[in-house]
């Protein structure tokens, strides 16, 4: 059996009388794509933060890469990386900027930095851009260099929010390539998305509703389950119980 | 350390991409010491005096050579008729106008009484008071040199020397409030938009997801504004000495000891206002409203602390410009040392820890 990079048991988050996560348990294991489904408003970005050690549980435990999420947020930042729903590089620093501050704040030395910013610009094909501000790039090509900017430091997790909102069909072929890419090198990848179609693309998913987990196996098992033909009609049968307003 | 450099290379570039901006802040102290060193004069001068003597005779002459030669006034001739002045008055051609009664000469001489009339423009109060003291002055001494003490048995003269701003000189009641204005204005706003930006473009999650120490950043932020006000603090000083003539007469280390006493608690507001507003145009209006208002009308800048209304006065105690303000005169103008200032010292110090502990449990609240 692989390594499980992610357990966790009882996760449960509340802001006053509002239970943003209740009780979820799952485990992802080393190498995986693991897909986080849920509708707006369902817990997923409530419940990635606690992942990633950026906001404490109300109360259940896990471990992160293999550190405690409410004692050791700390080791677990410097193993993981993260790209926001929202675009998350600066838009007025330049493209080698970007990954120098980055590689800076990951503790990376000058040296590390240089060799692997030319080895990133050479495989995204992105060495005429290395000195263009981030804000003249297409969006596609700001999502992949983000994408690239959260693994720069070689992280055993990474964790994307939302990586393709607002982005075109090609440009998301393109860039679930890249995440397989990431995969194959052996980077776990924790993945919300909107798109059914690329919950298809993930070795397992997770379906959040008002909170908790209602369902969680690979694609295909899960349509079995629910005698559906794709993950959207599976989502759509869960949705349908929700009592929350979005 | 490696991340606070990181972290403080990238600020710099923010703050050296956007031109518009950078002009601004470094624009804005030279800008407002030339305006309010030159366009700005409170000095009361240049004052628009005409005289009417139905019957001329050699007193109303001597009074009108005196105003004539005087420096302040400006003398814009004889009125023929009291039509004509006040005419003249509505059209605001005149500040002043002097009128003597019918015979003056004659009436003087026999009854020993003479009444003459100051007519003036109050649509500015302080000018219209003031150009009336002057023609009084004036007048009451030709009195003095025509009749000498004689008729009266005794006489007291006061005589008035105004000490610290002898030329009684706007500037050196403008340039502390400038600084306090322009440092904080500028600190303020510029810290709390520069966090607020950051989770308005999510970039804060990314940031706060990674192994970067809160307090890593906070400092990161604060240093490139610590830079540009303390450049601004060199400006204004340089600015206001060399060309305004302001002398600098205490220590010039206490007062850079103040100024950075008051940059730290402008710095310090602009975190909290960042941990209390959510978009970069509120982070502004909250900043500027609450920054401008009080250092114009309550830090004793333009309007004395002392003729306020009670309740007024009692704000203007929470109103950091105002002990600074108070502050730089002491040390600047009247050249005095710490033994009078340190009350205003401790005071800011004290506002500096209360704002970052507000600004501390907010930011603690928020991760919980």
């Amino acid at each position: 059996m692989k390594k499980k990079v992610i357990a966790v048991s009882g996760l449960t988050k509340r802001f006053g009388h509002f239970t943003a996560v209740d009780h979820i348990t799952f485990d992802v294991e080393e190498g995986e794509i693991f897909g986080f489904l849920g509708a707006n408003g369902a817990g997923k970005t409530t419940a990635m933060q606690m992942l990633c050690g950026i906001s404490k549980p109300t109360s259940g435990s896990g471990t992160v890469a293999g550190f405690d999420i409410i004692r050791e947020n700390e080791q677990i930042k410097r193993n993981i990386g993260y790209m926001s729903q929202r675009f998350s590089l600066y838009e007025d620093l330049k493209v080698w900027e970007n990954i120098r501050l980055f590689g800076g704040i990951y503790g990376l030395s000058d040296k590390v930095i240089e060799r692997k910013t030319d080895e990133l610009l050479e495989r995204l094909d992105f060495r005429e851009e290395r000195s263009t501000l981030v804000k003249y790039l297409p969006l596609g090509w700001k999502q992949k260099l983000a994408f690239s900017v959260a693994i720069f430091h070689d992280p055993g997790i990474v964790f994307l929010d939302e990586p393709t909102g607002g982005v075109d069909p090609a440009m998301r072929r393109q860039f679930w390539e890249m995440i397989y890419e990431a995969a194959d090198r052996g980077i776990t990848v924790f993945v919300t998305t909107h798109y059914m179609d690329e919950a298809e693309y993930c070795n397992r998913v997770s379906i959040m509703v008002d909170g908790r987990i209602d369902a969680l196996d690979t694609p295909g098992a899960l349509r079995s389950q629910y005698h559906a033909t794709s993950i959207d009609e599976v989502f759509r049968q869960l949705a349908r119980r929700a009592r929350r307003n979005e | 350390m490696k991340q606070l450099i990181a972290f403080v290379q990238k600020e710099f570039y923010h703050i050296f991409r956007d031109n518009r901006t950078l002009l601004v802040i470094l624009g804005m102290p030279v800008v407002q010491i030339l305006l309010f060193g030159f366009a700005i004069n409170m000095e009361v001068q240049d004052i628009r005096v005409a005289l009417f003597a139905p019957t001329p005779d050699a007193f109303t002459q001597d009074v009108t050579e005196k105003i004539r030669q005087n420096g302040y006034f400006n003398y814009q001739g004889n009125m023929q008729t009291m039509q004509e002045v006040e005419e003249s008055m509505r059209k605001g051609k005149l500040d002043l106008a002097v009128v003597f009664p019918p015979h003056f000469q004659r009436e003087m001489l026999h009854s020993g009484e003479g009444v003459v009339q100051l007519i003036t423009s109050s649509a500015d109060p302080n000018r219209g008071s003031i150009a009336a003291t002057y023609a009084t002055a004036i007048i009451s001494q030709y009195r003095m040199e025509q009749t000498g003490a004689a008729d009266i048995p005794f006489q007291i003269s006061t005589e008035n020397r105004m000490i610290y701003n002898p030329r009684m000189k706007s500037a050196y009641m403008f340039v502390p409030g400038i600084m306090g204005l322009v440092l904080m204005i500028i600190s303020t706003i510029m810290t709390s938009v520069s966090i607020i930006r950051e989770k308005e473009r999510g970039t804060m999650e990314v940031l706060l997801a990674s192994p970067l120490k809160q307090a890593t950043m906070i400092v990161a932020k604060t240093i490139p504004y610590l830079i540009i006000s303390l450049l601004n603090l060199i400006s204004i000083l340089l600015l206001s000495y060399f060309v305004l003539d302001v002398p600098i007469r205490g220590s010039l280390l206490l007062l850079t000891l103040l100024s950075l006493l008051y940059i730290f608690l402008s710095l310090s507001y602009g975190l909290t206002i960042s941990t209390l507003v959510q978009k970069q145009i509120n982070a502004v209006i909250v900043s500027a409203m609450t920054v401008m208002i009080p250092v114009l009308m309550l830090s004793g800048m333009i309007f004395p602390i002392n003729n306020m209304p009670p309740a007024l006065q009692y704000l203007s105690l929470v109103v950091p410009a105002r002990w600074f303000i108070d502050a730089v005169r002491k040390v600047m103008i009247q050249g005095l040392g710490i033994s009078m200032v340190w009350q205003e010292m401790v005071i800011l110090t004290g506002m500096i820890l209360l704002l970052l502990t507000v600004t501390i449990v907010k930011t603690k609240k928020r991760l919980e």
